[in-house]
């Protein structure tokens, strides 16, 4: 096990997936309009347009109105059986009590992304993989706030490929109402960018 | 065939209501089935089918109004979650007493009182106990993907006409929020009120040339005429529990131990099962896709070949009662749940089988 120093990502190689019956069991965690809903689907949407069996199971209750968000995407090449989880493959941390409560559910040799914004206590896992990636500040500096979300699923499609690029671009399409549709590229842009901004923090 | 969407259990009730014949819904907003009355306002399908959607004051109102409709032989529906629908159960009574033919989709919330939005399965009891006063039953299906919230809506309105009795679609919030794949039935025209009144011509849509008006009531003040009203009932209900008993198996025919569960449970449930046959146990999963009539016969058959059974659901131990009444003491029956809103984990049921069948 071995810290990783911080480098460029053109290093950057996806984790390991087994293809031949991929199940990828994924948490979104974060404040409600941080978009972690939205990302949810698109991600659910890109699964659609691959072909694989998708669930998107979101809080609705109480921390959907006014705090914490979060939701869980599985996608899959069978068909699902349970839709909630109490372990998670991936887990896409973007506050810190979100940090707090999903943290320990990530499997063992799973993945950890999270936005650095805003964190009072770093993740401490050694037996995870875990990226860091500084959506907010990059966003906000390129004057595309509103696209903060797709700068973390590009980070995450760079380490866990686990659709491709051009099926999140149909997902996005599918999930956008038209009057959005405009605003498609602009969400392209951040997806690429958010590829070139993953720092690798801790590397099994 | 349509296309493959994807979309929440709520929405697919909506959509399927529009593409099988649905002539009128009447409901009232509430947590979690609001997407319901949300995705059939914004679909307009009063455009497209001529289909009415009305919100109505109340849920009592609402269950008046199908029950109004119902008595035109319209296909009429509703949807509510717990509290709602127990504003409803007056009403459920009266249309089961009159023998009319509706739908009602119940996206159950936790309880008692106002409880909590999160999902629950504690209107077990409330469907398939009564609920409403007087012997009546509600047929009663337990869609356990967003698919089925779309293919058990379809089958809920020909259930309920074959019968003349009303269906209720027991999903919980679990089911009617998540999105998944599903596939819409094709469009399936209304029914014109000349078709109405050849097919059903108890209809009271207007005497048109008979001497004699048709009456709706569920009202029979002569005790032998009620009895007789009863017995026709109670026959109507033999015929339903022959011919209409559904159910779903999961690795049942090598178990050694059988988890019971419908709905959103059955779907934790076989993860649990995945989870425990990699572990060498031979668990299997026996899911009653109808509630009313319930599958007796058939748990009754896997409890001369099991050791022991475990019923799994989202409340404090309901449909436990009617798996040990088809168990009938063969072998040990017992329960794992939590309630109030709270979900049960695949590996929580993993380790209640261990505790509570594996000794």
């Amino acid at each position: 096990m071995k810290r990783v120093p911080m480098f460029g990502t053109s290093s950057i190689r996806p984790l390991k997936i087994n293809y031949s019956r991929m199940k990828e069991e994924i948490i979104i965690a974060g404040f409600g309009g941080q978009g972690v809903l939205s990302m949810g689907k698109i991600l659910a949407y890109s699964g659609l347009m691959q072909g694989k069996e998708v669930s998107w199971m979101p809080s609705y209750g109480p921390e959907q109105r006014g705090g914490t968000a979060n939701v869980t995407v599985i996608l899959s090449d069978e068909k699902i059986s349970s839709p909630i989880l109490q372990e998670y493959d991936t887990a896409i941390i973007l506050n810190q009590p979100s940090l707090d409560k999903f943290e320990p559910r990530i499997k063992k040799g799973g993945t950890l992304l999270y936005d650095g914004h805003g964190f009072v206590r770093e993740p401490q896992r050694t037996d995870i993989n875990i990226y860091r990636i500084d959506a907010l500040e990059t966003s906000i500096a390129l004057n595309m706030a509103k696209t903060f979300n797709m700068f973390i699923l590009g980070g995450l499609l760079k380490i866990r490929p686990i659709v491709e690029i051009d099926n999140v671009l149909l997902g996005l399409k599918k999930s956008l109402p038209e009057r959005h549709h405009h605003l498609l590229a602009q969400n392209e842009t951040a997806l690429r960018k958010g590829m070139e901004i993953l720092i690798p923090i801790h590397v099994l | 065939m349509e296309e493959v969407k994807l979309m929440k259990g709520n929405e697919a009730i909506a959509e399927a209501a529009i593409r099988c014949g649905c002539d009128g819904y009447f409901g009232y907003p509430i947590t979690p089935q609001s997407e319901v009355l949300e995705t059939l306002m914004a679909l307009e399908p009063w455009n497209k089918t001529g289909m009415v959607v009305l919100q109505a004051e109340s849920e009592t109102a609402s269950i008046n109004m199908v029950y109004g409709g119902a008595a035109c032989g319209k296909r009429v529906m509703t949807s509510s979650s717990s509290p709602g629908i127990s504003l409803m159960q007056e009403g459920l009574s009266y249309i089961a007493g009159a023998e009319l033919p509706c739908v009602v989709v119940n996206v159950t919330r936790g309880g008692p009182g106002l409880g909590t939005i999160q999902p629950s399965q504690s209107d077990y009891f409330q469907t398939v106990k009564g609920g409403g006063h007087g012997d009546y039953k509600l047929i009663t299906l337990a869609p356990a993907s967003v698919q089925e919230m779309s293919d058990h809506l379809c089958l809920a309105f020909d259930l309920a006409f074959k019968y003349r009795n009303p269906v209720m679609v027991l999903s919980d919030g679990l089911i009617g929020q998540m999105m998944e794949k599903v596939q819409l039935p094709d469009y399936q025209p209304r029914l014109t009120n000349e078709e109405i009144r050849e097919k059903y011509p108890w209809a009271t849509l207007g005497k048109n040339g008979r001497a004699k008006q048709n009456i709706i009531t569920s009202l029979e003040l002569v005790s032998e005429e009620m009895e007789k009203v009863n017995n026709r009932l109670q026959q109507k209900y033999r015929e339903v529990e022959a011919n209409e008993v559904r159910y779903e198996t999961f690795l049942c025919d090598d178990a050694d131990y059988l988890l019971v569960a419908f709905g959103s449970s059955a779907r934790i449930c076989q993860k649990s099962v995945e989870l425990l046959r990699e572990e060498g146990i031979k668990v299997g999963l026996f899911r009653p896709i109808t509630l009313y009539p319930y599958p007796v016969a058939q748990i009754h058959e896997y409890a001369k070949q099991v050791k022991g059974m475990l019923s799994v659901e989202m409340n404090a131990g309901q449909m436990v009662e009617d798996v040990r009444l088809a168990v009938n003491g063969l072998v040990p029956v017992e329960f794992y749940g939590r309630y109030g809103g709270m979900i049960p984990t695949p590996e929580e049921i993993v380790k209640a089988v261990k505790e509570k069948l594996i000794i």
